[in-house]
């Protein structure tokens, strides 16, 4: 962050005569504990990547490619890291990342992991997350976009701006839409600040390509495209078993049965969100667990009542009737 | 007697250092937004002591929790007015305190002229006294050439 300080051009102005010229040396930054490792462990221990990989490991289900992928860019940083103190010289690679996929293929969750990640490894200054859409970069007039667009960059500077369906930004078919400068400062601040900033773009796949054929500065500048592929359908009831964990919910023995056929009904129907789905899914059997228990007005409900899905909640979804959920 | 050799402007804080190099004003600026300041930057070619309200150089930057920000709308204010002075102040918002809880001067004139100490005769040979710049009496945006 502190570069070496030029010599100040007014350092004679403050001598006295005769005596020796005052020392100006600038405050030296805080030292860095990484800067002493030379060892890949030591630099995970120092920057305590382990501990993310491990939660996100834990936390993701599935997602094989993609969590390769950032250890990928992970193992690059903590080689760079031990260059640089071996005196070597390395640039700082590019690190901003386009992620595709479909729906509720957790682009978001790992965009925010990804800060933590590289913040850990020193690559940006805080583990924040910024993120912003078309509203947030677009103005409405003349003169509108530029300053709109500086103030969410300034704002996302040290950290991670994540620009949510991001070929939003282009409208083709609208050749006087602001967004076009948008883009142009974006892409600007991408090249000349790559050390405060980095760019994490998301969308999906199909309208991502689109927009990156239209606009190839900006897919010559991302260095990372990783892409989300879509759930198994074990991996999708493995995700519901820990939403439900985390809300105190269980499946009773038929229901986890029961979610898997709905989950094989809603997976052919239009609008399948993915993870999205199976927590919308849930909500409404959550609804409809309430609204059975709450009908037995009478009965004392013990802890397992109050946490346990029946299958007749689950089966009562309009998926079974061959109408949409 | 000369009370400022040096004839630079001293306002603010920091004002009687040589000039900040970037670095020592990001760590200003980190150690502002570490107690939740809000930077803003001002600008001005008229640099009377009584003029406390300089021009502004867009919004005080709010939520704003980088550094890299602050630097970079500085350098944007510099390279629009390379001969104006140019400071960083930061507003603290804490309830009761409510004002500028730090200012120093980021960005000076190559030459600086100073200011002339007029005095008037008045009756019954009172002294009024007065403070006006030597580069004040050029129309503004000529009075600092660089």
């Amino acid at each position: 962050m502190a570069e070496p300080a030029a010599p100040r051009p007014n350092s004679t102005l403050y001598s006295i005569p005769g005596a020796s010229v005052a020392s100006t040396a600038p405050a030296a930054a805080p030292p860095d504990p990484v800067a002493a490792a030379r060892s890949v462990a030591e630099v995970l221990a120092l920057s305590q990547v382990d501990a993310v990989f491990a939660d996100l490991d834990r936390d993701l289900v599935g997602l094989a490619p993609v969590k390769q992928r950032i250890r990928d860019i992970a193992a690059l940083l903590v080689v760079d890291k031990l260059r640089l103190n071996a005196g070597l010289s390395a640039h700082t690679p590019s690190l901003h990342m386009s992620f595709t996929g479909n729906p509720g293929t957790g682009k978001t969750t790992v965009a925010l992991r990804m800060a933590q990640v590289l913040h850990r490894l020193g690559y940006v200054r805080t583990g924040q997350l910024v993120a912003a859409t078309r509203d947030d970069l677009v103005g409405q007039y003349i003169g509108h976009t530029a300053p709109k667009t500086r103030e969410v960059l300034k704002r996302a500077m040290g950290g991670v701006l994540f620009i949510d369906e991001a070929y939003y930004l282009y409208r083709p078919e609208n050749e006087r839409d602001y967004g076009q400068e948008a883009i142009e400062i974006l892409l600007q601040v991408m090249e000349n600040q790559r050390d405060d900033l980095v760019v994490i773009l998301a969308g999906y796949a199909q309208r991502m390509r689109t927009f990156f054929e239209s606009n190839p500065g900006m897919r010559s500048r991302i260095a990372h495209h990783l892409d989300f592929p879509d759930y198994s359908s074990g991996e999708l009831l493995l995700i519901a078993d820990r939403m439900l964990d985390s809300m105190n919910y269980q499946f009773s023995p038929g229901a986890r049965e029961a979610f898997a056929e709905y989950l094989a009904r809603r997976r052919s129907q239009p609008h399948f969100a993915n993870a999205r789905s199976v927590r919308n899914a849930l909500d409404r059997i959550r609804l409809r667990q309430a609204s059975r228990l709450f009908s037995q007005a009478e009965r004392v409900l013990s802890r397992t009542d109050l946490t346990t899905l029946e299958p007749q909640d689950i089966r009562a979804s309009r998926v079974f009737d061959g109408g949409v959920a | 007697m000369m009370t400022n050799p040096t004839g630079r402007l001293t306002q603010g804080q920091f004002s009687f250092l040589p000039d900040l190099t970037d670095a020592e004003i990001t760590l200003q600026i980190v150690y502002g937004l570490k107690r939740n300041f809000a930077w803003s930057i001002e600008y001005t070619d008229d640099p009377h002591p009584r003029n406390t309200y300089w021009e502004m150089y867009g919004n005080p930057m709010f939520d704003l929790r980088d550094p890299a920000g602050v630097l970079h709308e500085l350098n944007a204010c510099r390279a629009t007015f390379p001969h104006h002075y140019v400071r960083l102040q930061a507003f603290d918002s804490t309830r009761g305190v409510e004002s500028i809880a730090m200012s120093f001067i980021v960005n000076r004139p190559k030459t600086e002229p100073g200011f002339q100490l007029e005095r008037q005769e008045a009756q019954g040979r009172n002294i009024r006294y007065s403070v006006s710049g030597y580069a004040a009496a050029a129309p503004e945006g000529e009075r600092y050439h660089g």
